[in-house]
């Protein structure tokens, strides 16, 4: 396939695919007016009927149960959390149970929070799409067990108990769930079937479940993408273009071909395969095959130019307003006390360890199956069979779990879907192939966080009081030119460019958010916490600016602008206790705080440094306090504020990607540094108790972390950090 | 070549210079050492050779011949027991890939310090990237496995 037919498949895409568009359009749900992930849930989940033995549980005659997951596991535990609502419901026995990526009917799998028309993992929205679908098909799963056993034991069935997968009555009978299970599943699907009260959740809330997966993950016997070795399964690495925007001209492969090892060498829509019997083969073919490239269109630029031309963006007015209260100039015209400051952020990598990957294998009867990371099922099964050309029913998906994420599995483009697909198609559907990326390719052919700057201004009275508040943003979008286009950007406002700003919770009376958006080939793409990974840092970074020109506490500083916003004011009031904020630090070290919603949970967190002898912090131990609704497992909530903010500090103190020539620098963990276990502060997580629907996890605990830290280092040096990551910030 | 890999023989046909880690996720179908970098930067192919932790990425097969080559697969007895059992107690694993890597560089630290401090779990683990950053609870890990072994 050409390029100009990829342009066709992309156009295919947008129309046919409305449906897609519109689920999309809940995705960007911060900034959607009225939302409410309850009510969304609540009215589509209002008609159930479905058969949960068709889709969602299955139960095999030796007591096995296989739940079909919506959504796709990276490591963020979903699996393990169906499972529980689930087995809540179900009482089957857990040490029976198993999860599987289910797919191909968005009937079924729809997210919820996307309005149920597409299937995907993303938003932090898992378990919020999944509160009352799993529940309430364990409680009709467990409802007609009891039905078939009452039945065959001609007993009422409100006299039937359920436990660790038997059924039981009085009299003394009982049977497991596996000898009923036949019979059940042909069963009449009752109606409508109760949920447990929350004072009856066994499992919901509390420890007693140990993830399922613990242990093969901890023995090495989990299998990802990358494990593949099917019959004959061939390996091909990728020759992408070297410069974003470049497009394959010529190559030349004899040599490599004639390599021990080496199959094939063919043209994909986005470069050149290079497939072998093994990945050390294919990477020693690649070194010999020359590529001619066309890069008249491609990106040339350097990271210190883009800056420049953000700089020059941000300090003007933005394209478009995205969101606009009270009234600005004047605010900023008559006030005695103005502040601003530029906030600059770079590219960012998800530099998952399992570096990105997929499998093909068209079998005799007209099928292709496609093994990897399908954070976006639907999507990735229509482009399969486009570049197949065959019919999206012919896709068998397997969903693999993946050695990270962070987003990256859920490319808007399907790029190594394409890959593997074209390349297995390119030698004749004559083997299965898995398209595997070397670290190097993984860091060099995108996707990105994309790079962005804020020029941050602020207007205050004579007493302190916050008058007015402006942000210029300047960056890329990442809905521009993809299927979520349509969804995502209205009025010319990406949602995922400002979310966490546009919506920024504190009560002054004037603000106004202006966005220039930028183009660039280089590929962007939602990167944990996406928008807020910026939002939260420029919005609390530049409030604890405020505060101390202000000369008031931040703490203090911030609840009093959010009288209105009662979650935020409890998590802020939580971590600040919890960490002892007003008293007297650690001799040597500095606290900052603070505090963001995104993905419909709160998080606040205090961080506690000192600073090293490069003058970069050394971070101790931070406190985070999170409201999510009901914590469904909440050593899974505590492990995912750990992991996010080490994944946040990570990228703040050390990680960035630096175009040279539009060529990506970074290649390797050598020059794109992430944390490592000696600088991860010691993270005590506090759980706001909820009655409310759950919310995100995921993601949340990624956008406090950095402003915290910056705040807590204006504390330790009285320096301001406004370009990350922070040893940058010191070499500027 | 010969080697003995998991405590048994073998022959092994192959380039000196292919790295361990290609002979045995590709040539011998032991998938549990994971490919992360290719550079010794982030530890996801550790192994044992001779009871030492090394990078199986940057370990050619000819390295190895007349060696000992354990992992994750043939990692047995009594410490790796306890390690693993110390990781699933504690819930360690997040996305898992990493962690064939961490439990082989835990297991090489315990079997030469029974009683690590905080700092010489940093000295020993910190080529170990964990990009979901499980770090505490690997950090807590070690320790509670250092515990069992030392009752």
């Amino acid at each position: 396939m050409d390029h100009s037919s990829l342009a066709t498949l992309d156009r295919d895409l947008r129309t046919s695919r409305r449906s897609f568009l519109i689920g999309a359009a809940v995705f960007g749900s911060c900034l959607v007016v009225g939302f409410s992930a309850e009510a969304e849930v609540s009215q589509v989940a209002a008609k159930p009927g479905d058969n949960p033995f068709v889709g969602y549980v299955q139960i095999a005659p030796d007591d096995s149960v296989t739940i079909y997951s919506s959504q796709m596991d990276m490591g963020q535990g979903i699996y393990h959390g169906i499972a529980t609502l689930v087995q809540e419901e179900l009482d089957a026995d857990w040490s029976k149970i198993s999860v599987v990526g289910g797919f191909g009917n968005v009937a079924l799998y729809g997210n919820l929070l996307l309005g149920g028309v597409v299937q995907m993992t993303g938003g932090s929205s898992g378990t919020a799409s999944s509160w009352l679908r799993y529940r309430q098909a364990g409680a009709t799963a467990r409802a007609m067990l009891i039905a078939a056993a009452a039945e065959s034991w001609s007993v009422p069935a409100g006299e039937i108990k359920t436990e660790n997968g038997f059924v039981s009555h009085p009299s003394g009978k009982s049977a497991r769930y596996g000898a009923l299970a036949a019979r059940a599943a042909s069963g009449q699907v009752p109606g409508k079937v109760g949920l447990k009260e929350p004072k009856d959740w066994k499992y919901i809330g509390n420890q007693t479940l140990p993830r399922y997966d613990s242990r093969p993950k901890s023995e090495g016997r989990q299998q990802y993408t990358i494990d593949l070795h099917e019959r004959g399964m061939l390996t091909a690495v990728m020759i992408h273009p070297p410069l974003f925007g470049a497009t394959l001209r010529s190559f030349e492969a004899s040599k490599a071909k004639a390599m021990k090892g080496v199959v094939d060498v063919v043209a994909t829509p986005r470069g050149v395969a290079v497939v072998a019997t093994g990945m050390w083969e294919a990477i020693k073919a690649r070194e010999v095959v020359t590529v001619e490239w066309d890069d008249e269109k491609a990106e040339k630029r350097s990271s210190s130019e883009i800056a420049d031309e953000y700089r020059a963006a941000a300090d003007k007015h933005g394209e478009v307003v995205a969101s606009n209260v009270g009234d600005v100039d004047t605010a900023f015209a008559n006030a005695p006390k103005l502040i601003e400051a530029r906030y600059e952020f770079p590219y960012l990598a998800h530099a998952s360890l399992e570096p990105t990957n997929a499998a093909a294998r068209m079998n005799p009867d007209g099928t292709l199956e496609v093994w990897g990371g399908h954070q976006m099922p639907d999507l990735y099964q229509t482009v399969a069979a486009k570049v197949a050309g065959i019919t999206p029913d012919k896709v068998i998906l397997r969903v693999m779990k993946t050695g990270g994420g962070f987003g990256r599995r859920a490319s808007v483009d399907s790029d190594v879907i394409v890959e593997a697909v074209a390349t297995a198609k390119a030698i004749g559907w004559k083997a299965p192939v898995k398209v595997q990326w070397t670290r190097e390719d993984d860091m060099r052919a995108g996707r990105y966080r994309p790079a962005f700057m804020h020029k941050m201004r602020a207007a205050l009275d004579g007493s302190g009081n916050l008058l007015a508040l402006r942000d210029t943003l300047v960056g890329q979008s990442i809905s521009r030119g993809t299927v979520m286009e349509a969804a995502l950007i209205k009025n010319g406002v990406d949602l995922l460019s400002v979310e966490g700003m546009a919506n920024q919770p504190y009560a002054i009376p004037n603000v106004r958010v202006e966005l220039t958006t930028t183009n660039s080939p280089v590929p962007v793409l939602w990167w944990r916490a996406v928008g807020s990974t910026h939002t939260a840092y420029a919005l609390e970074a530049f409030m604890d600016e405020i505060a101390h020109a202000a000369g008031k506490d931040p703490v203090e500083f911030r609840l009093a602008l959010l009288k209105d916003k009662p979650r935020h004011a409890a998590v802020l009031r939580l971590a600040a206790e919890k960490a002892g904020w007003g008293t007297p630090a650690p001799a040597g070290r500095f606290r900052g705080v603070a505090v963001a919603e995104s993905f419909h949970s709160y998080v606040a967190q205090v961080a506690e440094i000192s600073v090293n002898k490069s003058g970069l912090p050394r971070v101790h131990r931070v406190v985070c306090a999170i409201d999510c609704g009901v914590a469904v497992n909440p050593d899974q909530v505590r492990a995912q504020m750990e992991g996010g903010i080490g994944f946040g500090l990570g990228a703040i103190l050390k990680s960035r990607i630096t175009l040279d020539k539009g060529r990506i620098v970074e290649g390797n963990f050598d020059g794109y540094d992430v944390l490592r276990i000696n600088e991860m502060p010691s993270v005590e997580v506090h759980i706001v108790k909820s009655s409310a629907p759950p919310t995100g996890v995921g993601e949340p605990g990624v956008p406090p972390i950095g402003p915290a830290v910056a705040n807590a280092m204006f504390n330790a040096t009285g320096k301001r950090i406004r370009i990350l990551p922070f040893g940058d910030s010191e070499k500027s | 070549m010969r080697i003995t890999l998991n405590g048994q023989t073998r022959e092994i046909e192959a380039d000196p210079d292919k790295p361990l880690l290609w002979i045995l996720r590709d040539d011998l179908g032991l998938v549990g050492t994971k490919y992360g970098c290719g550079q010794a930067l982030c530890g996801a192919c550790t192994v044992h050779v001779d009871g030492q932790a090394v990078r199986a990425c940057q370990t050619s097969i000819g390295d190895v011949i007349d060696r000992a080559v354990v992992t994750i697969e043939g990692a047995f007895g009594r410490v790796a027991e306890v390690v693993e059992a110390s990781w699933t107690k504690l819930d360690v694993p997040q996305c898992g890939y990493c962690q064939p890597g961490q439990v082989m560089a835990a297991i090489g630290l315990l079997n030469t310090n029974r009683k690590p401090s905080d700092a010489e779990i940093d000295d020993a683990m910190s080529g170990n990237l964990c990009r979901c950053n499980t770090y505490q609870r690997i950090r807590a890990a070690i320790h509670e496995a250092a515990r069992v072994l030392g009752a």
